[in-house]
C-alpha cells in the first residue's frame, strides 16, 4: 500500500507554479470540450511533482476548482490510485517490487538491505531525510527482476550488493545510472541471444 | 525456431535505434498510405483473415472487434483507445514496444483508427512507465512533424490525433471498462457489460480498445499479407507473440516466437534453461499471474498458444511465463500472488474485495503449515464463490491461480498442513480449536 494516510500537517494554500500551469493547460487541451475532468489524474501528478512528491489536500481543492468538478471526486481519485502520495516521502523514493516474479529472484534480499540501510519500517525517512522506501506490486519489468523504481527511473537486475552501492551513491548526493545492473542490454537474454543477431551485429 | 525475417518486432532489444529514420529502415511507414487507400472493408477483412487474436490476455479476434464499431459516424465521435496499462505480474512485453518500437504502434494506431472511424486515439500508459511514455511522446512528435499523423495524415484525407494518458498505479485499469472510467477522470472501477464499449464507451461514444502488441502487429500483417501471418502457428492461433520468460531461469528475457512453440523449447533455447536443470522444474505459470500454474509433467509437452493452454485448463493470457523451480516454496509463491490481488482489487464487488483477502490469509497460513486439512477444500470453495460473481474478469483472475495450485499441488499442501483443531495441546489457540468439542470430551 502506498502512503494513503492523509498527512497531519497540511499547508494552508496551494497554487500551480507557472510551469505547472502551462503543463496543466496543455493536458486539459488533450480532451474534448466539457470533458476536462479526464485531466484530473495528470494534474494530481503535476501537483505531486511540484510539491516535493506528495499531494496536500489544498492541492486537491485547487484542482477541483481548476477542472470545475466536485472536490470529493478529486479526493476519490487521489485515494484510489497508489502512485499518489498523500504524505511526504523522501526526495529519493525507493519502490521495491516484491511480486512473485521478483520474489523468485530475491526481491526480499533487497527489502532487507532497505531495512538496514534506509529505515527499519516502510515509508519512514532515512536518518538524513533523503530516502524513503516501500514495497510495491508488480512494476512490469519482470524479466529484469529483481528491480526497483527510484522516482521515475527503473533499476534492474539488482542484488543486495548492488543495491547497497546505489544507496551509498545517493547518500553521497550523486544519482546512480538507471537501467540494468547485470551488464545486459534491455531485455535480451544475457550471453545467450539466439534471435535477431543480424541486427545486433549490424 | 522462427526465422529472423518473420519477426515483427525487429528492434525488440534496441539494436538499431528508435527514431523515425531508423524505424523507416525497418520498413515502418512504408506503403501505409496504400494500405489506407484500400479502404476500411479491406483492412478489416484482411485482419479477420489473418486470424489475429488480441494480445492483451483474452484473445478476442481483432478483426471481429473492429467490425463491431458502427459503420457510419453518427452524432457521437468514435474513439480508439490503446491499452498500455501493462501490470500483469510476469508480463513486460508492451514496455519494450513502447520504448523501442514506438513507430510500429503509432502506425498501427493510424490504421486502426481509420478502420474504426476514429479521429482521436488515447494511449493509456501505466504511470510507472514514465520514461517509456516520454519515448513514445517523442515518437508521436516526430510523427506529427513528418505529417504521419495529425491533419490529413499521409495525405490520405484522414485526421488523427494521438494523446498519451498516464495511469497512476492501478492494476484494475488494465480491464477495458475500468480503463475508460480512469480515462474519464474517475476511480478505475469496471462497468457492467453490456453495453459494450464498441457502442457505448469513452464519454458514451463508440470506442475500440486494443492492446499495444495487437495494434503494433497490424501494420506488418497488412504489409506482408494475412496469408503470411496465418501461415505461422496453427489455425485460430496464428502469428507470432512476444513471450516474457522470467523467474528461475538462467537468462530471463523477452523473445518473439511463433504461436504454438513448445514451452520447453522457449525455456531451454531462449532463456538458457531452468536454474538447476529441467528436472529441477516445479511449476510454470504460462500466461501472467492470473492463469493457473502447471506442474512439470504438463510442461514437458505443452505448446504455447491460446487453445493448447485451454486444453490444459490454463490460459495463454499475456504470455508472461513465470518459471518456478524446486528451490522455491510453491505455496508461498501463490500466497504472494494472492496478496497482489488483495492489494489490487478495486473494491467494487464484495466477492472479490473480501474473497481476495481471504485467499491471501488462508494461503499465508498454509505456507506456514498452520492450516487444517479441511481448509484446503474451504479455500477451493472460496475461489468458486468469487469466480463468475464479479462485474469484471478480475474475479476469475484472482481465483483461477489458486484453483490451479489446489488442482496440481493439493498433496503438498495437505502434507504440510496437518494441524488438528481438536488436539488438546492446541487448546491455547482459541480461534483455531473447536472449544465445543474439547468440552464434550471433558464431560
Amino acid at each position: 500500500m502506498s502512503v494513503k494516510k492523509i498527512h497531519k500537517e497540511q499547508p494552508e494554500t496551494f497554487e500551480f507554479s507557472d510551469k505547472s500551469m502551462e503543463a496543466a493547460n496543455r493536458i486539459v487541451s488533450n480532451y474534448p470540450n466539457g470533458k476536462q475532468q479526464s485531466a484530473v489524474m495528470a494534474l494530481l501528478y503535476i501537483a505531486q511533482r511540484q510539491n516535493d512528491n506528495w499531494i496536500p489536500l489544498q492541492a486537491m481543492k485547487y484542482i477541483a476548482k481548476f477542472l470545475d468538478m466536485p472536490y470529493i471526486k478529486v479526493y476519490e481519485v487521489a485515494t484510489f490510485y497508489s502512485m499518489y502520495n498523500l504524505s511526504p516521502v523522501g526526495k529519493y523514493f525507493f519502490q521495491v517490487c516484491t511480486t512473485t516474479p521478483c520474489m523468485l529472484r530475491g526481491a526480499y534480499d533487497l527489502v532487507k538491505v532497505c531495512k538496514n540501510k534506509i529505515s527499519e519500517k516502510e515509508n519512514v525517512l532515512s536518518e538524513d531525510g533523503k530516502i524513503s522506501w516501500m514495497e510495491v506490486e508488480c512494476l512490469g519489468a519482470c524479466v529484469n527482476a529483481p528491480m526497483m523504481q527510484v522516482n521515475e527511473d527503473y533499476y534492474e537486475d539488482l542484488n543486495d550488493k548492488k543495491l547497497e552501492e546505489i544507496i551509498e551513491t545517493i547518500y553521497q548526493n550523486k544519482i546512480p545510472k538507471p537501467g540494468s545492473y547485470s551488464g545486459r542490454i534491455n531485455a535480451e537474454p544475457v550471453n545467450n541471444r539466439k534471435t535477431l543477431l543480424g541486427n545486433k551485429n549490424a | 525456431m522462427l526465422k529472423d525475417e518473420d519477426r515483427i518486432f525487429q528492434n525488440l532489444y534496441n539494436d538499431s535505434g528508435t527514431d523515425y529514420e531508423s524505424a523507416k529502415l525497418r520498413n515502418d511507414w512504408s506503403g501505409t498510405k496504400e494500405i489506407l487507400d484500400k479502404g476500411r472493408e479491406w483492412i478489416i477483412n484482411e485482419v479477420k483473415s489473418s486470424e489475429l487474436r488480441g494480445r492483451g490476455g483474452a484473445g478476442f479476434p481483432t478483426g471481429l472487434k473492429w467490425s463491431f464499431a458502427p459503420k457510419e459516424v453518427g452524432s457521437r465521435p468514435h474513439y480508439l483507445v490503446i491499452n498500455a496499462d501493462e501490470s500483469e505480474p510476469g508480463t513486460c512485453k508492451d514496455r519494450d514496444i513502447l520504448r523501442f518500437e514506438p513507430h510500429k504502434l503509432i502506425e498501427g494506431c493510424l490504421i486502426a483508427s481509420y478502420a474504426v472511424n476514429a479521429h482521436k486515439c488515447y494511449i493509456y500508459i501505466r504511470g510507472e512507465y514514465f520514461n517509456e511514455g516520454q519515448k513514445l511522446q517523442n515518437a508521436i512528435d516526430e510523427a506529427y512533424n513528418n505529417n504521419l499523423i495529425g491533419k490529413n495524415a499521409l495525405n490520405s484525407g484522414w485526421d488523427l490525433d494521438i494523446y498519451i494518458h498516464y495511469g497512476a498505479g492501478a492494476y484494475i485499469c488494465g480491464e477495458e471498462t475500468a480503463l475508460l472510467e480512469s480515462l474519464e477522470g474517475k476511480k478505475g472501477q469496471p462497468r457492467l457489460k453490456p453495453p459494450f464499449p464498441a457502442l457505448i464507451g469513452l464519454y458514451g461514444c463508440p470506442t475500440i480498445i486494443n492492446n499495444v502488441e495487437t495494434v503494433a502487429a497490424v501494420p506488418t500483417i497488412l504489409r506482408r499479407g494475412a496469408k503470411w501471418f496465418s501461415s505461422l502457428g496453427r489455425p485460430k492461433n496464428t502469428g507470432t507473440k512476444i513471450y516474457c520468460i522470467s523467474g528461475n531461469v538462467n537468462n530471463p528475457c523477452n523473445v518473439e516466437e511463433e504461436m504454438g512453440v513448445p514451452l520447453k523449447e522457449l525455456i531451454e533455447t531462449h532463456a538458457g534453461g531452468v536454474v538447476g536443470g529441467w528436472d529441477n522444474l516445479k511449476a510454470v505459470i504460462p500466461g501472467g499471474s492470473s492463469m493457473p500454474m502447471l506442474p512439470k509433467e504438463i510442461c514437458d509437452n505443452m505448446k504455447m498458444d491460446f487453445d493448447a493452454c485451454v486444453e490444459n485448463k490454463t490460459g495463454l493470457g499475456t504470455a508472461g511465463i513465470v518459471v518456478i523451480n524446486n528451490d522455491q516454496d510453491i505455496i508461498k509463491c501463490m500466497a504472494r500472488i494472492a496478496r497482489f490481488y488483495k492489494h489490487e482489487s478495486c473494491g467494487q464487488c464484495t466477492p472479490c474485495r473480501e474473497g481476495s483477502g481471504w485467499m491471501w490469509r488462508m494461503l499465508e497460513r498454509m505456507a506456514a503449515g498452520e492450516a487444517t486439512p479441511d481448509e484446503v477444500d474451504m479455500l477451493f470453495d472460496v475461489t468458486k464463490q468469487i469466480e463468475g460473481h464479479t462485474i469484471c474478469a478480475f474475479g476469475e483472475g484472482s481465483s483461477w491461480p489458486v484453483q490451479g495450485l489446489i488442482r496440481h499441488f493439493k498433496d503438498e499442501i495437505l502434507e504440510r498442513n496437518k494441524f488438528d483443531p481438536v488436539v488438546k495441546k492446541n487448546k491455547n489457540i482459541p480461534y483455531l480449536v473447536d472449544q465445543h468439542l474439547l468440552e464434550k470430551e471433558n464431560a
